[in-house]
């Protein structure tokens, strides 16, 4: 059990995908200046993560594996996953109109993300098992969340400050980010 | 090799069949013209519609939910594709547009030094902002980040200015700012909106009956836009001509210039600007507000009813005049004369109004004789508004005043003049009065021959009602002023006909009411003057005979002394779908008081129809304008500094004495140069509750 608690602690905070890894950059810039579109979007990225880690994962365990063509596993999930999230997204518009009115215009946004793609291919990286994989994927997608939830709050306030011209917009966020990821850091060592 | 091949054919075969299948088993029928819809619209996704992003926009307008406008950022263009697509009328759709409501800016004095966060914002939260003044701009610019299309800057004065051509009207500054500044309104919910306390206007502003926006139309002349001032003018006065030529304009008394020099002369602006826009015919498109379905009966052409026909049809409503005279105006056609309001000019603002297209008239029918409540009703209309002025004159308490031949009631010697059929007059007149009525019973006296005319009045000359610039022109004309007495008789020859009057002279006693000392006559002071003709001018009682009578619809309206009785916020009679304004609802009054009351009887009606909550704010501002009463709190100042003396233009006239000015009906007072106009258009300090531009 403590396994799995310090595989989330990892996945969320020391080895955060976004501030660490920095895997994922489109969307944390593009969809923080709002703190609502940032909840969206993360909300996407947990649900598409968890889909993902799971067809990815069989893919690996039942072709990939057994065939040996490890060496094609780039483009075999970028195929997988673009097909999943359209398949999901044709699903949803059907049977769960209210979640897809929720999460509609963020889905398509990270097809194959860059993040998706990244905690898939560690999920096999690390050899972890079905459950593993399952708490990974979802504490990855949880410290996507957090991160992009936190900046988004950091840039509404940025908005309004006094920013030297050169410096505003992204200019700014950029460096936001760069701080925001020497205090993750922090937490290096933790485990 | 091969093995890699076929994996990704596979791959790509089985994605392709479950994605087609998922396509075909999950199908969710949508109206293919939402696609059609959708690319009508911006594709931007900006969200100003309201909807997340342009398929919800698309689908809401499809739906019907939306209208075919919705897409702010692409516009009437955009809407007339989509009305196109959807089979639709596009109709006039008004359009948005932001205004900032404060001009304060960097001239406004500040309660602290403030150091924190550059935004309107954070600097609101602390104090409310550091500006003294409660609701003035913080001029930090939040409106301007918010603005996605460029269209707002922090001006030279510091605060925002809006490039009408660039605003889309999508909201974005209004929820930015803290204080209310800057609004995005179509024009008619500026129709409809009535001065609060918690508005940032001028006194002059305040003061105005028909609350015209005059710091505003001014600032317009002064940069030369005298179309837009025109404009601004038009969004609560329909009749600026006139207004610009008999207004006795109670904003200028509220003028707070007139501290430091004179009052900036405002009339004679507004006169200026829609006499430009006259005299250039420029075609400017007023904004009307798509159908409502709803008709709307006025009964009476006059002022009021002209402008509440006016703003009900630019709210959306289609409107039918009813005049029992040959032409309309009401009191102003047919009670100013010729040489004060030309009938021509009139009648260019008359024809303004009707040129917005759908309002009716229908000229020669009298109410409660050729058509009545009943008939209206049937006649399908929703509402009815009764502007039916005050024509009968009131009695001057003189024994046989209605028999006597020469004597005639100021109504009916003005009516008969507009009739062009003018009531001869003998060599002597006198004129019982002080108002404006009055005024204008003596100028035409002397314009239809009259030698010797007096004007009787029972209290002293600065005590007149009437407009002061009248009583200067009266004596310019050799007009004789008869004050302090009391008409007691009319002496008669053996034929019953008018040879003279006595009167009993007054001295002046206790303050009445209105403030003013009332006149008590003197025992045994007899005096007789020499007259043929003698006009009653003391003022007009409305006809409403047809409320007595028993059994009709109109039977069940209030009246009280003739006056037919309202709710004086919202116009409404005792009759939910009768309205009244002007003359008929209450003391006659001022012709911008008309103008005024028209609108608020047009906000009335529309609130009804529309099934909305009538009532005013419980902010609602009510000045009084003629006692000077009911302003701000902290506007109306008792000195102000840094002004330097400019003096007032004064009023071109046709010269004192001249042919043209004793005998014939040409227009008397004229209008300013361009050149004057934009002096004086400077000399105003553009106030606002508390700020003004000072000389530097």
């Amino acid at each position: 059990m403590s396994d799995y608690i310090l595989l989330a602690v990892s996945a969320i905070l020391v080895n955060n995908i976004l501030l660490i890894q920095y895997l994922g950059n489109c969307p944390f810039l593009g969809t923080s200046k709002s703190m609502d579109n940032a909840v969206g979007m993360s909300m996407a990225v947990v649900f598409v993560l968890a889909m993902a880690g799971i067809v990815t994962w069989t893919m690996e365990a039942v072709f990939l594996g057994p065939i040996g063509l490890q060496y094609m596993r780039t483009i075999v999930f970028i195929v997988v996953i673009a097909a999943l999230v359209q398949f999901v997204e044709i699903f949803m518009k059907k049977s769960m109109p209210g979640l897809y009115a929720g999460l509609g215009i963020f889905l398509p946004l990270i097809t194959t993300n860059c993040a998706v793609m990244g905690v898939c291919l560690i999920n096999i990286k690390e050899e972890y098992n079905f459950l593993e994989m399952l708490v990974s994927s979802f504490a990855y997608a949880a410290g996507f969340g957090l991160a992009l939830i936190l900046f988004a709050g950091l840039r509404e306030r940025i908005i309004i400050g006094r920013v030297p011209g050169p410096l505003q917009d992204v200019s700014i966020a950029l460096v936001t980010a760069g701080f925001m990821s020497l205090s993750f850091l922090g937490f290096k060592g933790m485990i | 090799m091969l093995e890699a091949l076929l994996l990704m054919m596979g791959l790509g075969a089985v994605s392709g069949v479950l994605l087609g299948i998922a396509s075909k088993v999950f199908y969710v029928w949508e109206d293919p013209r939402i696609a059609l819809v959708s690319d009508c619209l911006a594709g931007a996704n900006c969200g100003g519609c309201g909807y997340t992003g342009c398929g919800a926009c698309a689908a809401a307008i499809v739906a019907g939910e939306a209208g075919v406008g919705a897409c702010i950022v692409a516009g009437a263009d955009g809407a007339e594709k989509v009305a196109a697509v959807l089979g639709m009328e596009a109709g006039a759709a008004e359009a948005l547009t932001s205004m900032n409501t404060c001009t304060g800016g960097f001239r406004a004095s500040e309660k602290f030094s403030y150091m924190g966060v550059n935004d309107c914002r954070a600097a609101y939260l602390l104090y409310a902002g550091a500006k003294d003044c409660d609701v003035g701009c913080l001029g930090f610019g939040s409106c301007v980040k918010a603005c996605l299309f460029g269209a707002l800057e922090i001006g030279s004065e510091g605060y925002p200015v809006v490039e009408a051509e660039k605003c889309v009207g999508c909201g974005a500054c209004e929820k930015a700012c803290p204080k209310g500044i800057m609004q995005v309104r179509k024009p008619s919910d500026r129709i409809l909106h009535m001065n609060l306390v918690t508005d940032r206007i001028a006194p002059c502003r305040q003061t105005c009956p028909a609350e015209v926006n005059i710091p505003k139309y001014i600032n317009h002349i002064k940069r030369g836009e005298y179309d837009e001032a025109w404009l601004t003018v038009m969004e609560r006065n329909p009749l600026p001509l006139s207004t610009g030529r008999v207004c006795p304009h109670p904003c200028e008394d509220a003028c707070r210039r007139a501290l430091a020099d004179d009052p900036v002369s405002i009339n004679q602006l507004k006169r200026f600007c829609s006499d430009w826009v006259m005299n250039e015919g420029t075609s400017l498109k007023i904004p009307v507000a798509p159908d409502t379905g709803y008709r709307v009966a006025v009964v009476g052409g006059g002022p009021s009813g002209l402008s509440a026909a006016f703003y009900l049809r630019r709210l959306g409503h289609k409107v039918k005049i009813f005049e029992w005279l040959p032409k309309l105006g009401g009191m102003i056609y047919y009670g100013i004369p010729e040489y004060r309001l030309p009938k021509a000019i009139l009648y260019a603002d008359i024809n303004r109004i009707l040129g917005l297209g759908g309002i009716e008239v229908k000229t020669g029918v009298e109410f409660g004789v050729d058509f009545d409540l009943e008939s209206l009703v049937g006649g399908g209309f929703d509402a009815v508004l009764m502007t039916i002025g005050a024509m009968n004159h009131a009695s001057a308490r003189i024994p046989d005043e209605d028999k006597v031949e020469g004597v005639v009631p100021a109504t009916v010697f003005l009516r008969k003049q507009g009739l062009g059929d003018p009531y001869l007059v003998g060599k002597r007149v006198g004129v019982i009065g002080g108002g404006n009525v009055a005024m204008d019973c003596l100028r035409s006296s002397v314009r239809l021959g009259a030698e010797k005319v007096y004007c009787l009045y029972r209290r002293e000359v600065k005590d007149m009602p009437a407009n002061k610039v009248e009583i200067e022109a009266c004596q310019h004309e050799g007009i004789e002023f008869v004050t302090l007495c009391s008409p007691t008789r009319f002496i008669t020859d053996d034929e019953g006909k008018l040879t003279g009057i006595e009167y009993l002279k007054n001295e002046l006693g206790e303050p009445d009411a209105s403030g003013r000392q009332s006149p008590v006559a003197i025992d045994g002071s007899e005096t007789v003057i020499d007259i043929d003709n003698f006009i009653l001018a003391i003022g007009q009682t409305t006809n409403s005979a047809f409320a007595d009578e028993e059994g009709t619809a109109a039977s069940r309206l209030e009246t009280s002394r003739g006056a037919i009785v309202n709710n004086a916020d919202t116009h409404q009679t005792a009759i939910p779908y009768v309205f009244t304004s002007g003359d008929c609802a209450g003391p006659p009054g001022l012709l911008v008081a008309a103008v005024g009351a028209g609108r608020r009887a047009a906000r009335g009606i529309h609130k009804y129809l529309m099934g909305e909550d009538m009532a005013f704010s419980p902010d609602r501002l009510r000045v009084d304008s003629r006692r000077m009463k009911g302003h701000i709190a902290g506007t109306i100042f008792d000195s102000i500094e840094g002004i330097q003396r400019k003096g007032r233009i004064g009023q071109p006239e046709l010269e004192p004495g001249s042919y043209e000015r004793q005998h014939t009906y040409a227009e008397v007072d004229l209008t300013v140069t361009e050149e004057d106009a934009v002096k004086e258009a400077n000399r105003c300090m553009r106030c606002c509750l508390t700020c003004y531009n000072q000389d530097t």
